[in-house]
């Protein structure tokens, strides 16, 4: 099953080998993995998405590490989850306002476009990113690269959807 | 306080004095050499180990025999790596250890330099946390962190490495502060609704039996232990990690449980109605099949170390804390108890593992006209020092048989490599021990394969002035490789036998400073005992050549249930 934890570090030296090194040990897979500084000087959260068939076992491993200040599993119903995708898509003239219809649908943006290919720069929940490669897939994509998932627990009742239909 | 040549190094000793070290077991190089030159003017005293490998475990030897942190330095590269081996074998058993090494300078990092080692790297599976050291002024509050962490929580190895530039950087010292480990909280309190439910778990009891581990030896925890096994009559099963936490010649002592432990011990467990684990960690040389472990019992687990409760078995009921305090808090409640009533007789229970010690007692058969058994010898030596003398062992069939038949009475007497299984661990051990208590006796018990490993610590222990006493139990080979090889693989010894008459025991000994005395027959044993426990001035070596056909029993075959023991060879098929 997989699991999005949030682990809060000091933002030391090593910190990251030693938490992925943690995972490997311990024979846990790590699907995604986000890092960068929170906004308190001198600590840093890193986002992971991990196959594990239980979670207590890591998130105790994890607490064991000395520079790791807090560790927390996101539930998808309290959290809001994220991530950014840059995604280039075959297409020629001919194709290519379709497939700029298409990248409309999902919000995304063009952050590149050429001859043979135009790339979207498309951001949000798994769900949705998932839906834009399902539904670019038929134009043949080129490349893609995403950031990894990024969470954060949400203060309101408000559904995923409803909150993202709002920020459009 | 600052002056011109106040360096990195003198930061370094200066901080160790400050945490009270006063012994360093070490090897020179070039990267560490700054540290050895303020070591001239400090008060810690150098050991000069041999190899690091011989070093670490010294450091190991001498922090299981009091409890406080050991110090091993070693130089960069090949020092490092040598010192990886005592780093995980602390790791395993938890034992507190700063190890420092030597690194090449800060600019060269990374570049493959002349013994450079990515040290940190390298010892990031093996310490409870490893340091680069950038700043020499940074140096206080490193040790003293380093030295919080090994000792505190669950006990355990921490790595400091610091570049050589570092070492000669001007820098000023100044008192530490722990304010660097904010993620850090050992948990040392049960939680009282925990300690609650575990007591009347424990009370409701009708066969309850305590899995007593190393945890209870690192909390110092032995007097807590015994007055609880007491006020509530329960048995008490010590593991490899624990012997000694609880005394064997107690009524309640079945002594150790597991693949080579005693049949009453391993029995009592498999057939409890409730298991009170306390600092133990349901290791697979314990447990056996884990799913066929202790099949009838409600389980109480009780660690210092919340990642270890549910590692391998759920508990009814987890108590997350130290040994010492969450015994002290279930001591109170049975002292309350006990005031408006007695203990439960449990004649039923007794009865059963009465039957177990008188119709399965540890055996050997040791003939007059020899060989000599390894069995017989313990107890001879055992007999004649009184039991009064620090043990260490290397890995194998003489470990299980020291555990089995030496008498403990008393928690950091016995000292050996548990978690990892280091062959080669018995004599450097036995000298950081000696090192630590120069007025006791410290015994080395191993075998020929272990004690080639690391024999050469025999120069450390003349040379110091550290006279520790070694028995060498020769079989001719890795008895225990030839035991499985004989018991699974149809007896096809397959390098597991080497030439009883090379080396020549007591010559090497000799030749490294030492006494070497030769036992070959049954008759010898008690002279060269007598004569090995006179001699204090010098280390001593007996080579003791045993029964190269004696297998260790009781067994229990390595993944099996614990409910299916081998006794003794009588049992095989």
């Amino acid at each position: 099953m997989k699991h999005t934890i949030s682990v809060v570090v000091e933002d030391k030296p090593g910190v990251l080998a030693r938490v992925s090194a943690m995972f490997s040990n311990r024979g846990f897979n790590i699907h995604s993995l986000a890092v960068g500084p929170t906004h308190i000087e001198g600590r840093s959260r890193i986002t992971l998405v991990c196959d594990a068939p239980e979670l207590e076992q890591l998130q105790k491993q994890l607490h064991k590490l000395v520079n790791v200040i807090k560790v927390h599993e996101f539930d998808s119903s309290t959290a809001v989850v994220s991530e950014v995708m840059l995604a280039r898509v075959a297409c020629d003239p001919g194709s290519r306002g379709a497939a700029n219809d298409t990248g409309a649908l999902f919000g995304a943006r063009v952050v590149d476009l050429s001859e043979d290919s135009i790339t979207f720069e498309v951001a949000g929940d798994p769900d949705l990113l998932q839906a834009f490669i399902d539904h670019m897939t038929p134009f043949g994509i080129v490349d893609l690269v995403k950031s990894g998932r990024i969470a954060m627990k949400k203060q309101s009742n408000m559904r995923p959807a409803a909150v993202s239909g709002m920020s459009r | 306080m600052s002056n011109q040549n106040f360096t990195g190094s003198k930061s370094l000793l200066r901080s160790l004095e400050h945490e009270g070290v006063e012994v360093i077991f070490g090897v020179p190089g070039g990267a560490i050499l700054p540290a050895y030159d303020p070591l001239l003017d400090s008060p810690i005293r150098h050991v000069l180990a041999r190899h690091e490998q011989g070093a670490g475990h010294m450091a190991e030897g001498y922090a299981m025999a009091t409890g406080r942190v050991g110090v091993t330095w070693a130089t960069s590269g090949p020092g490092a790596t040598n010192l990886i081996t005592p780093l995980q074998n602390a790791m395993m058993d938890s034992t507190p250890l700063v190890a420092i090494t030597g690194q090449v300078a800060s600019t060269a990092i990374g570049s493959d330099a002349f013994q450079e080692a990515y040290t940190t790297g390298l010892a990031m599976h093996c310490t409870k946390h490893a340091y680069l050291v950038k700043d020499a002024d940074d140096i206080p509050d490193i040790v003293h962190e380093a030295f919080h962490l090994a000792a505190t929580g669950r006990p355990g190895p921490v790595l400091i490495d610091i570049p050589k530039d570092v070492l000669n950087q001007e820098t000023s010292w100044r008192k530490p502060t722990l304010a660097g480990l904010p993620g850090y909280r050992p948990t040392y309190e049960g939680h009282p609704k925990q300690i609650k439910a575990a007591f009347e778990m424990i009370e409701a009891a009708e066969r309850p039996v305590l899995y007593v581990g190393g945890g209870v030896i690192a909390a110092g925890a032995s007097e807590e232990l015994l007055k609880f096994a007491e006020q509530m009559n329960i048995p008490v099963t010590t593991t490899l990690m624990a012997r000694g936490a609880f005394p064997d010649n107690h009524p309640l002592a079945l002594g150790m449980p597991g693949m080579h432990g005693v049949y009453a011990a391993t029995t009592a467990i498999q057939r409890c109605d409730t298991l009170i684990a306390v600092g133990a960690r349901f290791d697979d040389r314990v447990t056996g099949k884990v799913s066929a472990f202790a099949p009838e019992a409600k389980i109480v687990h009780v660690d210092v170390d919340p990642a270890e409760i549910g590692k391998i078995h759920k508990p009814d009921v987890p108590v997350v804390g130290d040994a010492k305090a969450v015994l002290e808090s279930l001591n109170e409640r049975a002292r309350k108890l006990r005031s408006e009533k007695a203990a439960p007789e449990r004649r039923y229970w007794f009865g059963l593992i009465g039957g177990w010690k008188k119709n399965k007692p540890l055996h050997y058969d040791q003939l007059e006209e020899g060989p000599v058994k390894v069995q017989h010898f313990i107890e001879r030596l055992h007999a004649l020092t009184k039991g009064n003398a620090i043990v260490t062992a290397g890995v194998g069939q003489h470990q299980m048989w020291a555990s089995q038949f030496w008498g403990f009475s008393r928690p950091r007497s016995w000292i050996n490599s548990g978690g990892l299984g280091t062959m080669g661990f018995a004599l450097p051990a036995a000298v950081g021990a000696k090192a630590a208590h120069p007025d006791e006796t410290v015994i080395a018990l191993d075998g020929d394969g272990c004690f080639q490993m690391t024999c050469q610590e025999m120069i450390t222990a003349a040379v110091e002035d550290i006279p520790v006493k070694i028995v060498v139990f020769n079989n001719g080979g890795f008895g225990m490789v030839k035991q499985w090889q004989n018991l699974f693989y149809g007896g096809r010894l397959s390098a597991s036998e080497m030439p009883i008459e090379v080396p020549d025991y007591p010559a090497l000994a000799e030749a490294m400073g030492c006494v070497g005395l030769r036992v070959t027959h049954p008759s010898d044993v008690d002279v060269a005992i007598e004569k090995a426990l006179s001699i204090d001035d010098r280390p001593v070596l007996i080579e003791v050549v045993v029964d190269p056909e004696e297998m260790c029993f009781p067994m229990v075959p390595a993944g099996g249930s614990n409910d299916d023991v081998i006794t003794g060879p009588e049992d095989l098929p």
